[in-house]
């Protein structure tokens, strides 16, 4: 609109608003403390039975009760150790393949069409087949927990691979580049951003190879706690467990930050 | 040897269009070419052929090794300091080090050893460019318009730096390039492609370091602008 006396005025703000650091903070915590309070408020006031849903503070008894007898410790330390073990393997193995098939054609035409077949098989039905060769043990968990972080990281280092900018490839080979060095000094360090988010994806598709390896055949682990609680029906343990998980998730997504950080210092300092 | 490049008789074609036509050319140990002509006159297929990124469908080619290349774009590996950038294809031995600092003092880069590419200006990546592709001290260096995307004053500054780098580097350089002034005031000698073949084969007659407008190049340059199809009016100022 013009103004009709003329005058100058400042411009009028067109920016967008950035909310302060705290309020944006207050403002993400607060759908989930609702929620929470709700829960809470329900459960006390009889709304919510305890049959249906155990209120928070029953959780948190929980695991008071879990904590003091030292099996909450025990029980997150077998869950991390098998997913520690079972990723790393699916990660190595995954971007081993992804590179082989990513950088050649020969690569391509002998890995990719046998990957791509496998990353089509929902890794859950591979569990009868497993527990044939592996029984119950160890060995078959942490083979389940490869298998399931195999298939994303396998497929995001081949298409992190095939994404790498063709010119600096050729512009390396002018160098004389090739082989293994190719792939070490310039292929890898530009595919990362896509290595990365592979081993973001790998990881949350593990939890589920977690589960549903300590199903069967064990007397510790997250699993387990998921055993009992449906065992003797307390619906506080069952929350429990799935808070659990939650928290695993959370730390994984941190290890990642952390990894993205440390492994990509070019993109803190880019202007 | 006293060459540096012999092509004889060099044919490529895409398809039915022979891009290079039977090409024939000799160059020096040391010397300036800059290679001019049309677009799709086959500048930068020769300099492909010259990298070994192509093969010629007929003809001869032979170059000196070792050999590098300079692009347009720096083409740096974001994911690499800049030393290491310039280590590109070398050993990274004590010596190879020394070399590839003291050439980037050379291009006016000292202390951006352990900077990344990415917080580089695009004249300062296109010096590391530069300084890779001298640094492991080529006997052949391929240039493929590589002052075309900086802006005009990086551009004269760039030109002032290739002479003074040329007083301790002897490569032969082949340098591909749309600008006339720049290949009058960078060149030892100047060849025109146009429809595949060798249009016009000429050497600069003016010691360097020289300026674009020497009235010595005033001839070869508007020689050289017709035949890239630019008249040119002589300013009359009395």
């Amino acid at each position: 609109m013009t103004d009709v006396t003329g005058a100058l005025a400042p411009p009028r703000f067109l920016g967008v608003h950035r909310p302060t650091r705290r309020r944006s903070l207050l403002l993400r915590a607060s759908v989930p403390l609702a929620l929470l309070l709700v829960w809470q408020l329900s459960s006390v006031l009889g709304l919510l039975s305890p049959q249906v849903l155990a209120a928070p503070s029953e959780v948190i008894g929980a695991v008071r009760e879990l904590a003091s007898s030292g099996q909450l410790f025990d029980f997150l330390l077998a869950s991390l150790r098998r997913i520690a073990i079972g990723v790393s393997i699916g990660l190595a193995l995954g971007t081993f393949l992804g590179l082989l098939a990513g950088v050649g054609s020969l690569g391509e035409q002998l890995i990719d069409p046998t990957m791509q077949m496998y990353r089509a098989v929902p890794f859950l039905a591979l569990v009868p087949l497993l527990l044939t060769w592996f029984g119950v043990d160890e060995t078959f968990k942490i083979v389940l927990i490869a298998a399931s972080a195999l298939a994303p990281m396998y497929a995001y280092t081949y298409l992190g691979v095939r994404g790498v900018d063709r010119k600096i490839i050729e512009a390396a080979r002018g160098y004389g580049v090739s082989g293994v060095a190719l792939v070490r000094e310039v292929i890898t360090p530009a595919a990362l951003p896509s290595l990365l988010m592979g081993v973001r994806i790998s990881l949350s598709v593990s939890l589920t190879g977690l589960i549903a390896a300590e199903q069967i055949g064990t007397t510790e682990g997250i699993g387990y706690l998921v055993a009992l609680a449906q065992q003797y029906f307390r619906t506080d343990y069952m929350v429990l467990c799935i808070v659990l998980y939650a928290i695993l998730g959370l730390v994984f997504d941190a290890l990642v930050r952390v990894l993205e950080q440390r492994a990509m210092p070019w993109r803190r300092e880019s202007r | 040897m006293t060459h540096a490049v012999s092509l004889d008789g060099v044919v490529k074609a895409y398809g039915d269009v022979r891009v290079l036509d039977g090409v024939s050319l000799s160059i020096p140990r040391g010397q300036l070419v800059a290679l001019l002509g049309p677009s799709g006159t086959g500048k930068t297929t020769l300099l492909r052929l010259l990298a070994g990124f192509e093969r010629p469908d007929s003809g001869e080619i032979a170059v000196v090794e070792p050999r590098t290349i300079v692009y347009q774009e720096p083409r740096l590996i974001e994911g690499r300091r800049v030393l290491r950038n310039v280590l590109l294809g070398q050993r990274r031995d004590a010596a190879a080090i020394e070399r590839a600092r003291s050439v980037l003092v050379e291009v006016g880069l000292a202390g951006k050893e352990r900077a990344w590419p990415t917080t580089l200006s695009g004249g300062e990546a296109q010096r590391v460019a530069l300084a890779r592709a001298l640094s492991n001290e080529p006997q052949l260096l391929l240039a493929d318009e590589p002052f075309a995307a900086l802006d005009a004053l990086t551009r004269l500054k760039m030109h002032a730096l290739v002479d003074a780098l040329r007083v301790r580097h002897d490569p032969a350089i082949v340098l591909v390039t749309h600008d006339v002034d720049e290949a009058v005031r960078l060149a030892d000698r100047v060849v025109l492609l146009r429809e595949g073949t060798v249009a016009i084969d000429e050497l600069v007659p003016a010691p360097h370091p020289r300026s674009s407008d020497d009235p010595a190049l005033a001839a070869l340059r508007e020689r050289l602008l017709a035949a890239l199809g630019v008249e040119v009016r002589r300013a009359t100022l009395a």
